[in-house]
């Protein structure tokens, strides 16, 4: 582990996987505001946004591309009430980009009410982004009613049993898992016995220096079991990817980012572009939060994934929509 | 001028002869209520933050049961041996259900399962 004198080394390793509690809570403090976290070989630097030259440094990836998740399209109540407004801002953000993202993910939760229509304003303020491709993972308000089937007919075309997926971009392996069908009386997520024989045999040839990627759209770590922000049967489909050297896991959900690192697994969640929800058990439910119109934007936002293959280091930008 | 005046006494008179019969309807209300009773019980569940109030209901066989999502976000009435199953209810929307067979019905939300209820129906 190279030494370096900077204010965010190692200080403490107690559990060796090269992330200290200090540069850890401090990645944390600035997830919620806009931060940059880089991954290089294990260990964890953040970054402020107020620090451009390292921003620089770190976003000039190999790989380029943004997360965007819960557009709620159709959302129509006090806590934003223009969604159609915010989702454009989201792409404008991603179009104001210095390098244009290879692709998009979309982390679920695209539509409100599963309607044909709330899908059909989505695509099209998506066809004004830099880039066409976009990738998604249901959400469980785009499965309402019919198990899902319209949601396939759009967007999961060449997928497999609910809608998962996997495909390789620059050396890097990607995996779109569903965590929102079939859910069980006060459960939470689930990805089922026949999508986690799937993921094994997906990871099954890789070679353990992959660096893999996996997106879905509830949680694949337990934040907060009360509101269901988990996914039951996570930690088997995390079993399988115990022996890669780079793991990243991006979730929407729960509407706020959040950050863990796992030995070589980084958990991140994504800003919705529609609505901010409380921190956990920050208030009695997990209802919309609603705030005044002046810091709406500011509780909004998409995150910026670069990944750097010399320095086998991605960097997570998280910036709002103001 | 006058005239007026007459108008008004014909006017109390006559608030007075409603009033009376009001009264007199009133005395007569056990008829009224008996035939309101002849509908089916009800019994309503609200669904608000994320939760059914009441958790537990229980209920004469027969009776009507209502839910009502109060919250911003949609929600499900499911039970778990799916004897009944409401459409995604939005804000304000409602499900009705006729718990005819006594027993125990375990209900969730299908989008928000850590939402579950139980209808005990005697």
């Amino acid at each position: 582990m190279p030494q370096q004198k900077n204010r965010d080394a190692i200080l403490f390793d107690h559990s060796h996987d090269g992330i200290d509690r200090r540069g850890f809570l401090k990645c944390m403090a600035w997830a919620g505001t806009g931060a940059l976290c880089v991954l290089e070989g294990g260990v964890l630097k953040s970054y402020g946004l107020d620090d451009p030259a390292h921003i620089a440094k770190a976003a000039r990836g190999e790989l380029s591309f943004v997360q965007i998740s819960d557009s709620h399209m159709g959302f129509n109540k006090p806590a934003n009430s223009d969604v159609i407004a915010t989702l454009k801002a989201a792409v404008a953000k991603i179009n104001a980009l210095p390098v244009p993202p290879e692709f998009v993910l979309h982390t679920g939760d695209i539509s409100h009410l599963s309607k044909a229509e709330e899908f059909d304003t989505v695509d099209q303020i998506l066809q004004s982004a830099s880039t066409k491709n976009v990738f998604f993972v249901p959400g469980e308000h785009d499965v309402l009613e019919d198990d899902g089937k319209q949601y396939r007919e759009r967007y999961g075309k060449n997928t497999k049993g609910a809608g998962w997926y996997s495909f390789d971009k620059k050396g890097v392996h990607f995996i779109g898992l569903v965590n929102v069908m079939n859910l069980k009386a006060g459960g939470m997520g689930s990805l089922g016995a026949e999508q986690l024989e799937w993921l094994e045999d997906d990871v099954r040839h890789l070679s353990k220096s992959t660096p893999v990627i996996v997106f879905a759209h509830m949680p694949l770590w337990n934040i907060y079991p009360e509101w269901g922000w988990g996914t039951d049967d996570s930690a088997q489909a995390l079993s399988y990817l115990k022996r890669f050297g780079s793991v990243t896991v991006l979730n929407g959900h729960i509407h706020q980012t959040m950050q863990k690192v796992e030995g070589n697994v980084t958990f991140h969640t994504a800003s919705s572009t529609a609505f901010p929800q409380p921190h956990p058990g920050g208030a009695p439910s997990p209802s919309p939060m609603k705030v005044p119109a002046e810091q709406l934007r500011g509780l909004l936002g998409v995150t910026n994934v670069n990944y750097v293959r010399k320095h086998h280091a991605l960097a997570l930008i998280d910036s709002t929509l103001e | 001028m006058r005239v007026r005046k007459r108008m008004r006494l014909r006017k109390s008179v006559l608030i007075f002869c409603v009033a009376a019969s009001a009264m007199l309807a009133l005395a007569a209300l056990p008829t009224v209520e008996k035939s309101i009773a002849a509908g089916p019980p009800a019994a309503e569940v609200k669904i608000d933050n994320f939760s059914f109030t009441p958790a537990t209901l229980t209920v004469k066989a027969g009776t009507q049961i209502t839910w009502t999502n109060a919250d911003d976000i949609p929600h499900t009435v499911v039970s778990e041996d799916r004897s009944f199953k409401s459409k995604v209810l939005d804000t304000d929307e409602k499900f009705t259900f006729t718990a005819s067979k006594p027993g125990t019905y375990s209900y969730f939300c299908t989008i928000h399962p850590k939402m579950t209820g139980k209808v005990v129906v005697e």
